[in-house]
């Protein structure tokens, strides 16, 4: 089938519309955890007392490390990004692979703490603190999962000299979406784990 | 599924059609195609639906349950409810009709994103094969899916969730791809003014798909997390809140329900000026109508919910706020009236069901505010009215709109045209059986029945005997129609590229359109209204 830049003979249309289309796609999916950070707030003021003493018993620790590690997974792809446009697109393998590594790590730090949890007896079912955490952290991870994917594909494109610094429609899309990943982390972080 | 029908009428015709064999269907990049197969899937549920419907009638010919048990009649209301909704009123016109058109109408070769395109028919397939799987547990909640029933119920409450959550998926993407094609691809000259009002109203309808359907879509995800991890953000026993789920529920479903009627109305604006040889009235009126609906449409889900116990005061706002959504939706009709005025009307089919649109409409709409009402509806709540109030909006409005588009859009989209006397006949008796089937409903509603019962009391009798007569003769109308398309496919005249001499861009394409549209792309210079005026 046709690649993305030979669907429309214009390939600064083709650019635009990507862009539009992700923007759109990103006000989707801020509507998605709308509903969860919704979901939050109403439990939240129900139930102050809960979540004071809950909120205690996940690893602030483990926490702020994956904070970093994702803000550091963002600094990487805005770097290859630029590699790109600047003509060094050879580049973008290892700054986006840096990224995909980053993301393994921080899906192992997440994959430690919910086994932590368990062992403790703390299950999705065990109070609506914690139906919260697993709910928000675990659709979380799984765009972070996608992300993995994504990035992925714009490396082996990168590989095979699909992109340039004048077409880099791929890199910069899947860097905008890797962004949104990380701020949504950025909210959870201290709304689960730092107020109580 | 469809992919095989399809080909045998592949064969008929020239243009996109031309290729040949599933694959040609499967793997196709062709908005036109990736549009017929949305049809020929919604049509297939429409009918299935209808067959379900046809049944709940049957059983309330007599006031005693007689044909099958209580469960199998909630079953059958959950999967005529379900399946109309999900398979069929959302996609059939805006991924049907609409990918068809819109590049059509904007003078474009294609969507902005065919790949995407193809696997948003392929994700909404995909959807509702895990929604028939479901069927070895059939849903008995409702359509609503309502808890804390739903987390309880023994049917595969999980599975139709995911199912719906794909479909829905398969609807944000669709709707994204059309709102980011009309905003790059319009063709040289196509100003936002000079685009066709279906245009106008796609673009709206494509709004509320992508802002409201994650939020249902994260809705089911938790519905299925109750079920499978013991979740409990909705399970009053676990601390969480039914009223919660209720809340995003309709977030979704009222704005979804502009999603069902906007299409229509853009094709219902269309249809009326190219049968009164009058340009549209109040172009502008039209338009920005249709993007005050869906603004306003998010404002109001909380009517839905005015016995649910929601604050007295957040009941006042949602009742007033519901008000509102009626001043552009009357805008638009008296608009379509307004046309007609003084018009040189002659009554082929498109227009027949165009005109029967707004009939019914007008009637589904009136009497929206009596539930809109906070005291009317606490009497009128969860009766026979809101059934009726909700079929005449719905299949009076969005299905009569469907059936105006699709015998509009007959001859462009096969190549071939209908037989008029047939399309006639149907129409009468889709009108006649339509009205007697739920005219008589909201007579039973005020009078006080209650709906998604089995059985009532036989005070009831009369007004369902008259219904279920009714329904017969519409499925009647409905086989008619669908002969009648058949037939046409087979053996209709070869169709003109214009045969109802319309203005708008699909019409200099040919019957049925190439491929990439037209032979280059067309510059547009004027709005494609200028009905008796110069042209046409």
């Amino acid at each position: 089938m046709s690649e993305p830049a030979a669907e429309h003979h214009d390939p600064v249309v083709a650019f635009e519309s990507a862009k539009l289309g992700l923007w759109t796609f990103l006000a989707t999916e801020v509507l998605l955890f709308g509903a969860l950070f919704t979901a939050y707030i109403v439990f939240r003021l129900k139930y102050p007392d809960l979540f004071h003493a809950e909120h205690g018993k996940l690893n602030r620790v483990l926490g702020a490390v994956n904070t970093v590690v994702l803000i550091t997974s963002s600094l990487t792809v805005a770097l290859g990004i630029d590699a790109v446009k600047k003509g060094k697109a050879r580049l973008l393998p290892r700054y986006f692979g840096a990224t995909i590594l980053l993301a393994g790590v921080f899906l192992c730090v997440k994959y430690v703490e919910y086994t932590e949890k368990f062992h403790h007896g703390l299950f999705p079912s065990t109070n609506i603190f914690f139906s919260l955490y697993y709910m928000m952290t675990g659709i979380h991870g799984i765009h972070v999962l996608i992300g993995m994917g994504v990035l992925s594909y714009v490396v082996v494109l990168a590989r095979r000299g699909r992109l340039s610094e004048t077409y880099y429609t791929p890199a910069e899309m899947s860097g905008l979406y890797w962004h949104f990943v990380d701020l949504v982390w950025i909210y959870l972080f201290p709304l689960l784990y730092l107020i109580g | 599924m469809s992919a095989g029908e399809e080909s045998g009428i592949a064969g008929n015709g020239r243009g996109y059609l031309s290729e040949r064999g599933w694959r040609s269907w499967a793997f196709t990049l062709d908005h036109k195609r990736i549009g017929a197969m949305y049809l020929w899937s919604t049509i297939v549920f429409f009918l299935l639906g209808g067959v379900f419907a046809l049944l709940l009638r049957l059983e309330l010919l007599s006031p005693q349950a007689k044909y099958f048990s209580n469960h199998a009649y909630n079953v059958f209301f959950t999967l005529h409810g379900a399946m109309m909704i999900f398979l069929f009123v959302i996609p059939a016109i805006p991924s049907g009709l609409g990918n068809f058109l819109i590049p059509l109408h904007l003078g474009a070769k294609d969507v902005a994103f065919p790949r995407l395109n193809l696997a948003s028919y392929w994700i909404f397939a995909a959807g509702f094969l895990v929604i028939i799987g479901s069927l070895v547990a059939p849903m008995d909640t409702g359509w609503t899916f309502y808890t804390p029933y739903s987390a309880k119920t023994g049917a595969a409450v999980a599975t139709l969730s995911l199912g719906v959550f794909l479909i829905g998926m398969s609807s944000i993407l669709t709707g994204l791809n059309f709102i980011v094609t009309i905003h790059k691809l319009r063709a040289p000259g196509m100003t936002w003014h000079r685009l066709p009002l279906f245009i106008w109203s796609m673009y709206a309808t494509s709004i509320i798909q992508v802002v409201a359907t994650p939020v249902v879509g994260v809705t089911f995800l938790l519905l299925a997390a109750e079920r499978l991890l013991g979740v409990g953000f909705f399970d009053p026993s676990k601390g969480g809140d039914p009223v919660l789920f209720q809340h995003f529920f309709w977030f979704y479903s009222h704005p979804v329900v502009y999603v069902m009627i906007l299409p229509a109305m853009g094709i219902v604006s269309e249809v009326i000026p190219v049968f009164s040889r009058k340009p549209i009235f109040g172009y502008n009126a039209i338009a920005y109508s249709s993007l005050a609906i869906a603004f306003i449409g998010f404002l109001v889900w909380g009517h839905h919910m005015f016995t649910s116990g929601m604050s007295p005061l957040a009941n006042t706002i949602f009742s007033f706020l519901t008000f509102f959504v009626a001043v552009p939706t009357a805008v638009k009709v008296f608009n379509w009236i307004a046309t007609l005025y003084r018009g040189s009307i002659t009554f082929e089919s498109p227009m027949l069901y165009a005109l029967t649109f707004i009939f019914l409409f007008i009637i589904g709409g009136l009497t929206g505010p009596f539930l809109g009402a906070l005291a009317t509806n606490v009497q009128l709540h969860d009766t026979y009215f809101v059934v009726a109030h909700f079929h005449y909006t719905m299949m009076g409005g969005t299905v009569m709109g469907f059936f105006a588009g699709l015998h509009y859009w007959f001859p462009k989209m096969t190549g071939r045209m209908l037989n008029e006397k047939v399309a006639r006949v149907a129409w009468a008796l889709v009108f006649l059986g339509f009205n007697l089937t739920f005219f008589t409903m909201f007579i039973a509603g005020t009078r006080g029945m209650p709906r998604r019962y089995a059985e009532y009391i036989p005070k009831f009798h009369t007004e369902n005997v008259i219904s279920t007569v009714g329904s017969a003769i519409l499925a009647l109308g409905i086989l008619v129609m669908m002969w009648n398309f058949v037939q046409g496919l087979r053996k209709g005249a070869q169709a003109p590229s214009d045969p109802w001499r319309s203005l708008t861009l699909e019409w200099r394409a040919a019957s049925p359109p190439e491929t990439e549209n037209f032979h280059e792309i067309p510059q547009v210079a004027d709005w494609p209204y200028g009905y008796g005026t110069r042209k046409a």
